[in-house]
């Protein structure tokens, strides 16, 4: 951004917008939004809180362990189907299926299978994020120049080093793609499965606070949630800008 | 490269005594279908003299490709095999490298470490592998781009990293399979003559796929000339262009001109049915 031959940082642009929250909250317009002043000084108190930190601690332990799984699933699956035609026309069509659902409606059956704590967590995780990373990845393995496959052969590259040093290689633009989207739903995974499960961990936080209409609070928490997801996407980004150039040059 | 010189080093053949008069490839009435019916090759034999570059050269679609990738083991053949010092071809060997029309260059990996991977995959240590490869590097004029990626490079010299990682294996033949498609005319030239000196260097057979007639009577020994419909070979020919006045001289001799003209005669016919 540039103002009258200023290069203006990023931040800045942050800034302006928490000027315009500030006096929309100062002006008392809507009861839903208090000052961002008022957001900073909550964040500042619910941070160090006991219930803060179990919320989080619980929280980000059923995204890491979820998230885990659906790596491994996912990108497994994802080579099996982008390497097997029969398994790709055999899961295909299920994973499309999953990947596009209002998966939120399946939360309260697993609640009922798995109960009101972490496992049923972990597994909203990993039903939320599994899909796209295994349609990408198979995106990105079916992707792969045909030329280096038969590069590697002519050479004499067994199935297995083609598959280690050639075709992961060659896919992983792909791959980081449906990691930073798969961290991305994971994330909207566990703050869903815990708000209908309404008893444990951010989902807790979040019913307490706007029940008793403690918006400041409810606020901090979101800003918490939305700098982590960020966070986590952006360091997924930065790998994936490294390999983009050669996307397009495969 | 002299060392493949000498007669000790030859590797020995199982199936009989190898003499220096026997071809180094022979295709023996190959033919190739394709899933779905499509016969790509329909009984195509020809030989490939040992230490010469033969051109194969026909319109598309004729199964030049199909043909050089079953020599080289990629592909299999329906029926009919190839020989190469007369052991029959099932996939691909030391004996045989691969330089490809679109390079096939790890686009991750820095031009030494593309040249150097055929020696990777054959399992050589890096200290060794890499100053082979450094050498071919600087034979292919590209010393000053070894740390380079291969999107940083032009088409031309993205092939010439693609031929120093065939040559730096250094295999009995060369398959080459429309090496000079994707580059520009200039450019073109100047790496045809790179490629002959090259190989006078070397002492390699080679099997050059190219769809240009000047092209093929530029570099050849030997043409092989194949037409579609059904994909055959037609003639096979040897020019013997004399290289040793250069370039200019060469392509205003009257041998060349005749030669090109003779073969698009042959190949006329076939192009417009």
């Amino acid at each position: 951004m540039e103002l009258r031959g200023y290069r203006l940082p990023m931040a800045s642009s942050l800034l302006v917008w928490f000027a315009l929250w500030e006096v929309i909250g100062r002006l008392e317009l809507v009861s839903l939004i208090p000052p961002f002043t008022e957001v900073l000084r909550a964040f500042a108190e619910v941070v160090p809180t006991e219930d803060f930190v179990e919320a989080a601690t619980i929280t980000l332990q059923a995204f890491l362990i979820g998230m885990a799984l659906s790596f491994a699933v996912g990108i497994g699956l994802g080579i099996a189907m982008g390497r097997n035609r029969a398994i790709g026309s055999l899961m295909g069509m299920w994973v499309n299926i999953f990947e596009s659902s209002p998966l939120t409606a399946v939360v309260p059956a697993l609640m009922a299978l798995l109960g009101f704590g972490l496992p049923t967590m972990i597994v909203t995780v990993f039903v939320f994020s599994v899909w796209v990373i295994a349609l990408d990845t198979q995106v990105g393995v079916e992707r792969v120049n045909p030329s280096l496959i038969e590069m590697g052969r002519s050479f004499g590259a067994s199935r297995r080093v083609l598959f280690t040093r050639i075709v992961l290689l060659a896919a992983l633009p792909e791959l980081l793609a449906g990691i930073r989207l798969g961290l991305i739903r994971g994330m909207k995974g566990v703050v869903i499965g815990q708000l209908l499960i309404a008893v444990v961990g951010v989902g807790y936080l979040f019913e307490l606070y706007s029940r008793n209409f403690l918006m400041p609070e409810f606020w901090a928490l979101l800003i918490v949630l939305f700098t982590f997801a960020f966070l986590a996407s952006e360091a997924v980004a930065y790998f994936e800008r490294k390999v983009s150039f050669y996307a397009s040059s495969r | 490269m002299t060392n493949r010189t000498s007669p000790t080093s030859e590797p020995t053949v199982p199936g009989g005594v190898r003499n220096p008069g026997d071809p180094a490839v022979r295709v023996v009435d190959l033919a190739k279908v394709f899933a779905g019916g499509v016969r790509a090759l329909d009984g195509v034999t020809f030989d490939i003299p040992r230490g010469e570059l033969t051109s194969i050269i026909g319109p598309s679609g004729c199964g030049k490709t199909t043909t050089l990738k079953i020599i080289a083991g990629l592909l299999d053949a329906t029926s009919g095999q190839v020989e190469i010092n007369g052991t029959p071809v099932t996939r691909p060997g030391p004996d045989r490298a691969f330089v490809f029309q679109d390079f096939a260059l790890m686009p991750w990996a820095t031009v030494l470490r593309n040249a150097a991977f055929g020696l990777e995959l054959r399992g050589v240590p890096r200290k060794e592998r890499e100053a082979t490869a450094r050498e071919y590097v600087a034979k292919v004029g590209l010393s000053r781009f070894e740390d380079a990626y291969p999107h940083q490079l032009s088409g031309g010299m993205r092939q010439r990293v693609g031929l120093a990682r065939a040559l730096a294996v250094d295999a009995e033949i060369l398959l080459m399979d429309e090496p000079f498609a994707s580059v520009d005319e200039q450019i073109r030239r100047k790496f045809q003559e790179d490629l002959l000196r090259l190989l006078s260097e070397e002492d390699k057979t080679v099997i050059f796929v190219t769809h240009s007639i000047e092209e093929a009577v530029y570099v050849s020994d030997q043409i092989v000339i194949m037409t579609r419909g059904p994909s055959q070979v037609s003639k096979v020919v040897r020019p013997g262009v004399d290289h040793s006045g250069g370039s200019g001289h060469i392509r205003r001799s009257p041998a060349y001109l005749d030669w090109v003209e003779r073969i698009w005669a042959e190949l006329q016919g076939y192009l417009e049915t």
